[in-house]
């Protein structure tokens, strides 16, 4: 390698790092701010924010496809449908007392210090060797397209050599959507209600 | 409340709702080639309605896109999924083994193809379906959000 193409990967990885270091400080602050607001719309907004940021971090690690469910499922619809239903309560949580803070801090603490502890024995980035890159994942790697045919092996892990899986997946959306609605109903007959309830309150 | 209340977010969202629903058309039937399929486009499908009934409020979006129509999606679209699995039954594999949802050689593709469109469709299905209902349950109960709100 000559020293050109040398400082030029240098400068690269700056940037990677830079850009890296900034997502990661951005998750940090708006989780700062999560914790501290108090405001309920301010906090579902922040949530969103929160979920895009960590969808270009899923990008970074090159996670395309979940940073992608990410930004869609995170912070699309999980924001939009926590605004209806902050809708229903009131618009600013109650401040608790300092005291009852404590466990919560603990908890956190630990539990932050256990999976710190835990990430030392991960494999590092990207690792050729690690366990997750041989036996299996090279294996469908080289067999997809033999076997299904179609060039994303992300679709066809999921659609067909674990179509099963995915198929108990959208079960389990299809029954949150059920029992949502069993809970809260459909939402026709509550609107109808709340409707002439506020004609009637407005007499 | 003043016609002209909010035209801004009115006009861009007449102008971007289409957008939003062709990006997710677009997601879904291109996932075999890039990220993305039946989840995400659904979950962009509804959120292209949940869009348009925060701007325009829930009870024009629940005229233009009935709840039975946001149930009826759900359940049909798990339906479809469930099918495709008893179709290969049908024909002779195991459930979801999609070389068997037309009979063909043994080095032809076009089972897994259509078997995984058929699939993928019912996700979005199911998935936009099951969100929109979850959307029109909370948001039926406060179909207005107030200006102090914002």
């Amino acid at each position: 390698m000559t020293e050109d193409a040398q400082s030029m990967t240098a400068h690269a990885d700056l940037a990677v790092l830079l850009i890296d270091i900034a997502v990661l400080s951005m998750m940090g602050m708006t989780a700062i701010a999560i914790a501290r607001l108090r405001s309920l719309f301010a906090l579902v907004m922040l949530s969103g924010v929160y979920s895009l940021l960590s969808a270009t971090w899923f990008v970074i690690v090159d996670a395309v496809d979940v940073g992608f469910t990410e930004a869609a499922v995170g912070a699309g619809i999980s924001t939009a449908l926590l605004l209806g239903a902050m809708l229903l309560t009131v618009r600013t949580a109650k401040a608790d007392k300092p005291l009852k803070r404590v466990a919560p801090i603990l908890v956190c603490v630990i539990t932050g210090a256990v999976l710190i502890y835990a990430t030392i024995d991960l494999p590092g980035f990207g690792d050729p060797n690690s366990p997750a890159n041989v036996y299996l994942a090279q294996e469908f790697l080289q067999r997809n397209y033999g076997d299904i045919g179609i060039p994303n092996v992300v679709t066809s892990v999921l659609a067909s050599y674990r179509g099963f899986d995915t198929f108990g997946e959208v079960g389990v959306v299809f029954i949150a959507g059920v029992a949502v609605a069993l809970l809260l109903g459909f939402g026709e007959r509550s609107l109808a209600a709340t409707l002439s309830k506020k004609i009637g309150g407005k007499k | 409340m003043n016609p002209d209340h909010h035209v801004i977010l009115r006009v861009t969202a007449k102008f971007l709702i289409p957008i939003i629903v062709l990006y997710a058309l677009y997601v879904q039937f291109h996932g075999e080639l890039s990220p993305g399929g039946g989840f995400q486009a659904g979950v962009i499908i509804a959120v292209g309605v949940i869009l348009y009934a925060l701007i325009f409020g829930v009870v024009d979006a629940m005229v233009k896109i009935p709840p039975v129509f946001a149930r009826l999606l759900a359940g049909s679209g798990f339906l479809i999924y469930g099918s495709v699995g008893v179709w290969t039954m049908i024909n002779g594999g195991n459930f979801l083994d999609y070389d068997f949802v037309i009979e063909e050689g043994p080095d032809g593709h076009w089972g897994q193809h259509i078997g995984i469109i058929l699939i993928e469709i019912g996700v979005l299905f199911a998935v936009a379906g099951s969100m929109l209902t979850i959307f029109y349950a909370f948001a039926g109960r406060a179909p207005e959000i107030d200006d102090e709100d914002w």
